[in-house]
């Protein structure tokens, strides 16, 4: 017989967490499983202080929210699998672990969940120019990473492409770090991300070329990262040839945008669908956060591209209409609580950036609405019966 | 080299865990154990991890979770560890990766 659990949970990010915590409340038991070999996702590498309300943790840390998670869940009694990677969903709710990690034994156990939750957040997006793939140039999360977790700076000077909220806020962290920012480069003709972190930038009187981009890396004889050349582009965001700068710099930080990872959904043949604001092609999903598989839920990032706090209350909704649909919750109560969230999110979703996100969000709910309606069950369930284990 | 952060601001970098050594291509360097490989490694200005089956070029930590496998080195005669989230132990046998190198 596989072993059996009412909820597995893939991700241990700020969604995963939550959804694992409410359903664990709630009676049900649950695995969270996660490729990491710490709990918490991107939180403990986010050492700023949030923004929004007091219900939202405004003024409080990335990693103390983590740290807060991580107490919640072993106090609700979350069974935790780190070091672990769900390498496959199989019909019949079955779910394929390899656990442990590289250059270790590895062992891949499958077990058979009654619910299951994609809360697998989301990549970074590259940005491709000549020497793109020489050490030193990375994703700026893998910087923010090195410094803010592992406490190792990947470089001395480093150029930041991109002026979104993760470029500003990285390349002050990478300065936090003991890292010397040498440039920040953006194509468009404005900042992407909130005036009061670009502020903190131009305070440290870091150049911005905006209307630039990345043209080449050349690399040293040690093949490393040595020299930035940039230059100006046109509208159509193409270099203008004869404005090329070369910049010393040992480090290149990309930070482009993410994009959902939700290849477990995929695998699973939930209907999908493409939203540019969340990043990409997205699972649709209802109000409980169901794909149009049923028991298939998802939440984060993987379902668009948001931000730690709005993945905590979708995280929270998929762990109680999980635990609602088990039978571990009054279906009132359920609605009740789940409303409230829902009003959270949207007060979440306000703002400049938030507005558009919010729309888009009623739009994929409308569009589950119209083309799925309610989730079906997967087809070719396998009966136990017909697995020799 | 040291490539350690250091009086920082916000966070608190006191190191608990043991120092260790380990041995990358012959070099003795130090490490924390249960760090990750790739942390010590840039540590000691240890960039390239590996280079390319075809093109023999450099690669170096890209993703740094475990995603893209740009950090992959040979560690203790297995091919293809993920450096930035395989930790340290002391006393490993750490080789730059050289195409698909082989099993020991």
């Amino acid at each position: 017989m596989l072993q059996e659990r009412d909820l597995v949970v893939v991700g241990a990010g700020p969604a995963g967490l939550a959804a694992s915590i409410e359903a664990a409340k709630a009676g049900a038991s649950v695995l969270l499983v996660d490729l990491n070999l710490k709990a918490g996702g991107q939180l403990f590498k986010q050492i700023h202080k949030f923004f929004g309300s007091s219900a939202h943790h405004s003024g409080v840390r990335g990693f103390d929210i983590g740290k807060m998670l991580l107490k919640e869940a072993d106090d609700a009694g979350v069974e935790t699998w780190l070091g672990s990677a769900v390498i496959g969903l199989f019909p019949g709710m079955k779910v394929a672990i390899e656990k442990g990690t590289d250059g270790s034994e590895k062992e891949v156990i499958t077990l058979k969940a009654k619910k299951i939750i994609v809360a697998t957040g989301a990549s970074e997006n590259v940005i491709r120019f000549k020497g793109w793939t020489t050490p030193g140039v990375m994703g700026a999360g893998a910087a923010q990473t090195m410094i803010n977790v592992n406490h190792v700076k990947p470089g001395k000077k480093v150029v930041m492409l991109g002026t979104g909220n993760v470029g500003l806020i990285v390349s002050y962290q990478l300065m936090q770090a003991g890292c010397e920012v040498v440039a920040l480069v953006e194509a468009a003709s404005k900042i992407g991300g909130y005036a009061v972190h670009a502020a903190k930038i131009k305070r440290a009187g870091i150049p911005i070329y905006m209307k630039h981009t990345i043209v080449e890396v050349k690399a040293g004889t040690d093949h490393c990262t040595n020299r930035v050349v940039i230059a100006e582009v046109d509208e159509k965001f193409q270099p203008i040839a004869g404005t090329e700068k070369e910049i010393d710099a040992d480090t290149v930080t990309i930070a482009a945008g993410l994009k959902p990872s939700a290849e477990l959904p995929k695998l699973m043949k939930c209907a999908f669908t493409f939203n540019g604001v969340f990043g990409g092609m997205i699972p649709l999903h209802n109000e409980n956060m169901e794909t149009s598989v049923e028991g298939i839920y998802v939440a984060g990032d993987s379902t668009g591209v948001e931000e730690a706090n709005t993945a905590l209350e979708e995280g929270k909704i998929a762990g109680i209409a999980a635990a609602e649909a088990l039978g571990y919750l009054d279906v009132e109560k359920a609605a009740v609580i789940k409303k409230e969230i829902w009003e959270r999110l949207e007060a979440l979703r306000m703002g400049p950036f938030g507005e558009a996100r919010m729309a888009q969000k009623e739009k994929i709910l409308e569009e589950y609405m119209e083309k799925i309606g309610t989730p079906v069950a997967e087809e070719g369930m396998v009966e136990d019966s017909d697995v020799n284990n | 080299m040291c490539m350690r952060v250091e009086d920082h601001v916000i966070l608190d970098i006191r190191k608990t865990a043991d120092l260790v050594e380990i041995t990358v291509d012959g070099r003795v360097i130090s490490a924390y154990a249960g760090e990750p490989i790739l942390a010590a490694l840039l540590n000691a200005g240890i960039k390239v991890n590996r280079y390319t089956v075809k093109r023999h070029e450099p690669r170096g930590l890209f993703c740094g979770i475990g995603q893209c496998t740009d950090c992959a080195m040979v560690v203790d005669g297995q091919t293809n560890v993920r450096t930035c989230i395989t930790p340290v132990k002391a006393g490993m046998i750490i080789k730059t990766q050289d195409g698909l190198s082989k099993e020991e």
